[in-house]
């Protein structure tokens, strides 16, 4: 991790109508750094993330990249968004296109990268992942897990500077999650600029550099992981971890 | 047989009178659906806009093209127009406005259930790789929407074929209309003729509509 401000959150908030659901979260993410994202369901996080790389535009506060500001309004959105790599939880590839075509499409159309250099990119990334064989099938012919590593390796190829994954093992099979949670730690260790939201905890506890737990549109503990788990300063907290535990309440007699 | 009715399609110019009635029918649907593939197009994205406005003015268009029976509307064009504003149109040409209208507002709705098919997280994903509202259009929606709408419009293209036989009642001879005649024409000396000449009416409409909906198949087979 290095000392240079990545991603700069100040102030945001962000309202659905009368709802509010982002009420002034304050975040700097420096070069480098893991942040993992944690809280209730309902609670924001994938507002949040949305906010960051102008899906949402927010009701006010700023986010920057690089020192420039993020917003729709702004002509170099498309600009900003290509720092800006984005995971969803759904499996989102194009089904009309290959892997091989799903990944190049964005750093040729809108990079204007010349294929030449961008599918030497997508063979070196496919090749990390494991998929390199499946370049040429379709998204239908693929299993969650390969897909997410696909959709992985297409953020991957536009260069971002921060990578931003919304619950991107929520929705597979539990013998897949192992193989993209790898990626995403090899991508770690490499050090990229991450923010996770998972609900995956001992993940989070080995990948996070910080934990920010997020409820009602602030965010109300930050902490190291080691502390967050084993030490929740706040009551919701531990009531938040309480809800991922089980406690034996079969008794013998009936 | 004596009167074996299949002769009567060989004599005189019979069956070239057939092939140019279905050349009449096949020129006033083809037209029409050009006209309303482009049309219907920009119906259907119009249909999709977020704005009541539009969404009542699309709708109102389409409930009436629909309850109105076509024959109506061929009317309408025909005689009702033309008294109304003095405006001489043609046979042909009414019939390919009323087609034209009433393809337009089939198609749009195909376009519309299209584009509306096509899943919030393919826009998502499309603009978090940096594309502007009109590459994610290009290259992540219109593709999308197409291998869906190709074998939708080669249907509505056959059933405008078939359909174009109402124009008979505004004038226009067309392929059964030229059959007719000539089953009148030899009503006494072949009994029978009818049977042929309406077989072979089935056979040409059958030889317009059988290909495209071959096409249709074979394109939904490769695209599913
Ligand atoms: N486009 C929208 N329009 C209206 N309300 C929305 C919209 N998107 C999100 N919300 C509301 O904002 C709140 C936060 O939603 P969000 O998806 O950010 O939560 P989350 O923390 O990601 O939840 P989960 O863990 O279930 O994914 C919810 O109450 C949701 O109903
Ligand atoms: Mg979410």
């Amino acid at each position: 991790m290095e000392n240079k401000i990545q991603l700069q959150v100040s102030n945001l908030k962000k309202q659905f109508g009368s709802e509010t659901v982002l009420d002034g979260i304050n975040l700097d993410i420096h070069k480098g750094e893991v942040v993992v994202v944690l809280g209730p369901s309902g609670c924001g996080k994938s507002t949040l993330l949305r906010c960051i790389n102008g899906l949402e535009t927010p009701t006010g506060g700023t986010v920057s990249v690089d020192g420039i500001e993020v917003t729709s309004s702004n002509k170099k959105i498309t600009q900003i968004r290509q720092k800006i790599g984005m995971v969803f939880q759904s499996y989102d590839l194009f089904p009309h296109k290959n892997i091989m075509d799903n990944i190049t499409l964005a750093p040729v159309k809108v990079q204007k990268r010349p294929r030449k250099e961008v599918e030497q990119d997508a063979e070196r990334l496919l090749k990390r992942v494991g998929l390199w064989e499946k370049r040429k099938a379709f998204p239908r012919e693929l299993s969650g897990g390969q897909k997410q590593r696909v959709a992985i390796v297409r953020a991957l190829c536009m260069k971002p500077e921060v990578m931003l994954f919304d619950e991107v093992t929520a929705a597979l099979d539990p013998e897949m999650v192992r193989e993209v949670l790898e990626v995403m730690l090899e991508l770690a260790d490499r050090g990229m600029t991450m923010i996770i939201v998972t609900h995956e905890m001992q993940f989070a506890r080995v990948v996070a550099d910080r934990i920010i737990f997020l409820e009602g549109g602030k965010i109300q503990e930050e902490s190291s992981p080691e502390e967050f788990f084993t030490n929740p300063k706040t009551q919701r907290a531990k009531d938040f971890l309480q809800t991922f535990t089980f406690e034996k309440r079969k008794t013998n007699n009936i | 047989m004596q009167d074996s009715g299949i002769s009567v399609l060989f004599m005189g110019s019979n069956f070239l009178r057939l092939l140019e009635g279905l050349w009449v029918t096949v020129r006033i649907s083809l037209i029409s659906v050009i006209l309303s593939i482009p049309l219907g197009i920009l119906f259907g994205m119009f249909m999709t806009l977020k704005n009541p406005f539009s969404k009542v003015i699309s709708r109102i268009y389409l409930e009436f093209i629909r309850i109105m029976p076509q024959l109506v509307l061929l009317f309408i064009a025909y005689f009702g127009v033309t008294r109304a504003f003095g405006w001489n149109l043609s046979a042909e040409l009414s019939a390919v406005i009323v087609f034209t209208l009433w393809g337009t507002a089939e198609m749009g709705d195909l376009v519309r259930g299209a584009l509306i098919s096509i899943p919030k997280h393919q826009y998502d994903s499309a603009e978090a790789l940096g594309m502007t509202k009109m590459q994610t259009f290009v290259y992540v929606v219109v593709p999308q929407t197409m291998r869906r709408l190709i074998p939708l419009t080669i249907n509505l293209t056959t059933r405008m074929i078939k359909t174009t036989s109402l124009v008979v009642l505004i004038g226009i001879t067309e392929v059964l209309k030229v059959g007719k005649q000539i089953i009148d024409a030899n009503r006494f000396d072949y009994p029978t003729a009818a049977l042929w000449v309406y077989g072979v009416v089935f056979l040409l409409y059958f030889l317009a509509c059988w290909p495209i909906s071959i096409l249709a198949k074979r394109l939904e087979k490769r695209w599913r």
